[in-house]
């Protein structure tokens, strides 16, 4: 056997000229990337600052910078799918050869789900979630660091294998016995396998770290029905990850078996039993989309309270119809396959337990509306996504519901309607929300707003771009259009396989703008500062501290006593009060090991896929090696001194006074 | 929800980052919960392909009840003399819980041994995981404890030498509890184990 497994020459795809081309734009950004940092010196700033970072708003900082990369890998992926299925009409080939194809939509799949919309998520939620409830950072600030860079170590798998072998071409749920080394002999599966395994421990861990956190490490006084919205959301979704995620790992842990030490768990041959992966990926898979879109609803209900300058309305049930929601997620996946031969009782019962969740949900969006009823609301860029999200996500939602109907879903199973629905609620419900977030609290993590005017056109494009290109595929699924076909001879549907690519367009202008807005935002940062670190006029503590915050979040933690704590705060005319005299703060050092576990892991994964075992041990060893090396480090933490508290806090302080004179 | 809280009211910054006691326990029993999840996965799994045996062996040939019996003394011993050397550790008793940590390990040492002699004897008569989705299921989920196990025996190793060079400090005593919860959550999976796959296939 070779020293390098299967790994020879021949991996590098050098006769795709897409590929190639792609490959060499990497290559020079980067370069180009690299060019910069070394000359403006900032190689010591990036790894003091922020890789070795256990801060938990730089961390959030770095999850959104991922997703963003990985929102244009994605998003480019889309486009190629969109342009193709125009371009290969009427028997055409188009430009995309079908293994090519078949590896750009499960690639699609799982870098939007996986490596697009969770990191968004988790992002938002590190930055937010320590300092809603008054925390100087989360439970476990390592874990925290090494959770993102197991994140970020599947992203650079995923990404090597553009360049280096193959990506799967099974689609993004890898359902064997095709994902099996039968049929997908090739290192695709294994790419997906192992950047999935390693991310999804990271995502593990965070789900654990925040838990912990909200349950041990609230503000003194602040009662569980005192927790604000978002980080209710936040935690229900979490609670979610912890007992979901096992579930996956689980899962692909015996297909990895299956494919390397030919076990015969999902295999045709030797009593293996296929079923058993599908109802096992789904039992991950399903309660999966509630982890995406509950976080988003707690930011809408966030934004909806502080533009319509009201408290939430109904605050209790918004918390039991997250819990609701959480729990009716697990007993539904069946819903995924009801074609698959379970029966018409079992699917009877799934039928029924996927329609009900429409009921919670739909508690959550007369809630919004009640709160946005008689209070002075204002159109801002959050609220226009807000806004946005709440009609096309209840589309999304009703044709769930339909999908939801057993007899319904076998004409419509696999077909491109379903793609509308999943997308309808994806893309209204969990990226808007993602959106809305962003720009929300954009002043927060960076101390200043982004510009409303490019933030609206962004808006406007991504809403319009998105009823065009998926509207389309509503009646492609109703005309008999199943998904993931490379090229189509059915004249009927081409009208409407144009439209969709047009959508596709529209929305690719959004994200430029919404890429010009970061641009323009950044370049004028100075005109658009916030100095009061409430530029908003908020109700929740995250807004009590500067923008961006204090490393240390707060010089004294805050008590808490109602559910808008900063907003009592202010209309007490206790917010912004001096204190007389500051303790020392302890906090925690920074530390490398994160980023070298996460590296390690990455060397592995890599061996693994290419069968370069002593590779892999290495990889494995020094991963375990580096934590022991961190267990054992006592120099992990200081002290942050009372007069240099003093100092920041007054500087802040007279922000908040001059702005108010 | 207010006593919870109270663990930062106290001592708001010690609590925070020294990651001693209550939170980094907490944490632990979380990650446990996970942990108990995925073994769920794969019981799930053993539950819907036990019977696909292929035309190969089924459990009812075979495993050896009495030979699984040992082990599962061995591993059941090792909690009660880990549950002695928290008592130790608890009383600051160095000697004491370094020795029963070496009992522990032992236990858990002949454990993994008859397992992997086990393993062995079924692979060598041909019946290995690749010969049907019984024994997949079955090779998975007991080496999958297996591994567990190995773990917590490494794991174990590292602290008996933590606790001869730094003594039986708070931090120290916190490990010493979460790979306590570790051990013993691994005896419980075992019982289901030994219920699921070894009993209830001979029977």
């Amino acid at each position: 056997m070779s020293l390098l497994g299967k790994l020879s020459l021949d991996a590098v795809p050098y006769h795709e000229p897409i590929i190639m081309v792609t490959l060499a734009a990497i290559a020079v950004g980067g370069l180009a990337l690299l060019a910069i940092l070394t000359k403006y010196k900032a190689w010591g700033m990036l790894w003091n600052n922020w890789i070795t970072s256990v801060d938990h708003k730089r961390l959030g900082i770095m999850y959104i910078v991922v997703a963003m990369i990985m929102l244009v890998r994605g998003f480019a992926d889309a486009i190629m799918m969109r342009t193709q299925l125009a371009l290969a009409t009427n028997g055409a080939t188009g430009y995309l050869p079908p293994e090519h194809y078949d590896q750009i939509f499960s690639a699609h799949g799982v870098i939007m789900i996986i490596f697009m919309a969770m990191p968004f998520m988790i992002g938002l939620m590190n930055i937010v979630v320590p300092l809603q409830i008054g925390a100087r950072d989360v439970a476990f600030p390592f874990l925290n660091n090494l959770s993102f860079w197991l994140t970020a170590s599947g992203a650079v798998l995923i990404n090597i294998s553009l360049g280096v072998g193959e990506f799967a071409r099974t689609g993004w749920v890898a359902y064997p016995p095709l994902s099996e080394l039968t049929y997908s002999p090739g290192v695709g599966v294994d790419y997906y396998i192992w950047a999935l395994q390693i991310s999804g421990l990271g995502t593990l861990l965070t789900g654990v770290n925040f838990l912990v956190t909200v349950f041990k490490m609230r503000a003194p006084g602040m009662k569980l029905m005192q927790i604000p919205v978002f980080t209710w959301a936040c935690t229900w979704a979490n609670i979610l990850i912890v007992a979901s995620f096992p579930i996956l790992t689980a899962t692909l842990g015996l297909l990895t078996l299956d494919r390397y030490l030919d076990f015969h768990f999902f295999t045709n041959e030797a009593g293996g039993n296929a079923m058993m992966y599908i109802n096992l990926f789904w039992a991950w898979g399903h309660p999966e989309v509630y982890i995406l879109v509950l976080p988003a609803f707690g930011i809408f209900s966030e934004i909806v309270a502080t533009f319509s300058s009201k408290k939430l309305f109904g605050y209790t049930s918004m918390i039991m119809a997250n819990g609701a929601i959480s729990i009716l997620g697990f007993i539904v996946w069946l819903h995924h396959f009801f074609t698959m031969g379970s029966g018409a009782n079992v699917n009877a019962f799934f039928g029924v337990m996927t329609m009900i969740i429409a009921v919670p949900t739909g508690v959550k969006l007369f809630n919004w509306i009640f709160t946005m009823f008689r209070g002075k609301v204002r159109i801002t860029v959050p609220m226009l996504w807000t806004l946005g999200a709440m009609t096309t996500f209840t589309i999304g939602g009703m044709t769930g519901v339909l999908l939801a109907v057993p007899g319904a879903d076998f004409v419509l199973h696999n077909s491109l309607f379903l793609i509308a629905h999943f997308h309808n609620t994806i893309i209204g419900g969990a990226v808007f929300g993602y959106l809305a977030g962003f720009s929300y609290w954009f002043p927060k993590a960076t101390g200043f707003k982004l510009n409303a005017k490019y933030g609206k056109a962004a808006f406007w494009c991504w809403q319009i771009g998105f009823y065009v290109a998926f509207m389309p595929l509503y009646v492609l699924g109703f005309l008999g259009m199943t998904r993931r076909l490379n090229h189509t001879d059915n004249p009927d549907w081409n009208i409407w396989l144009y439209i969709a690519c047009v959508g596709a367009f529209i929305i690719l202008l959004g994200i430029i703008f919404q890429f010009t807005q970061l641009y323009v935002s950044i370049r004028d940062r100075k005109q658009n500062l916030d100095t009061t670190g409430d530029p908003w006029g908020a109700r929740t503590l995250e807004w009590s501290t500067a923008s961006p915050p204090q490393f240390y979040n707060f010089a004294k933690t805050p008590e808490v006593h109602s559910i808008d704590a900063f907003m009592e705060a202010k209309e007490n005319g206790t917010a912004y009060a001096k204190q007389a005299e500051y303790a020392p703060i302890h906090m925690p050092k920074n530390t490398s090991a994160g980023v070298l576990m996460g590296a390690a892991l990455t060397v592995m994964g890599f061996a693994l896929i290419w069968h370069i075992w002593w590779l892999a041990i290495v990889g494995f060893v020094g991963t375990i090696g580096i934590f022991i090396v961190r267990a054992y480090n006592t120099d992990v933490d200081y002290y942050v001194q009372p007069d240099e508290v003093k100092r920041i806090e007054e500087a802040h302080l007279k922000n908040v006074a001059e702005v108010a004179a | 929800m207010s006593t919870l809280s109270h663990t930062m009211d106290a001592g708001a910054h010690d609590e925070h980052h020294h990651d001693t006691g209550k939170v980094t326990l907490f944490g632990f029993w979380l990650y446990l919960m996970t942990d108990c999840l995925l073994f769920a996965s794969v019981f799930a799994t053993y539950a819907v392909l036990y019977m696909n045996t292929a035309g190969g062996v089924s459990g009812h040939d075979i495993f050896e009840l009495d030979y699984v019996a040992v082990e599962t003394a061995a591993l059941l011993l090792s909690s009660i003399t880990y549950g002695f050397a928290m008592l130790a550790a608890h009383k600051k008793n160095v000697s004491g819980t370094l020795g029963w940590l070496v009992i522990t390990f032992i236990f858990g040492a002949v454990f993994i041994g008859m397992e992997i002699n086990e393993f062995h004897h079924l692979i060598a008569q041909g019946n290995g995981p690749d010969r049907s989705a019984f024994l997949s299921a079955f090779f998975a989920l007991v080496g999958m404890h297996g591994l567990h196990v190995t773990a917590g025996l490494i794991w174990m190793a590292i602290m008996m030498l933590e606790v001869i060079k730094r003594g039986l400090g708070n931090r120290t005593l916190t490990r010493l509890g979460c790979l306590s919860m570790f051990w013993h959550f691994l005896d419980v999976i075992w019982i289901c184990v030994f219920t699921v796959v070894y009993l209830m296939g001979v029977i």
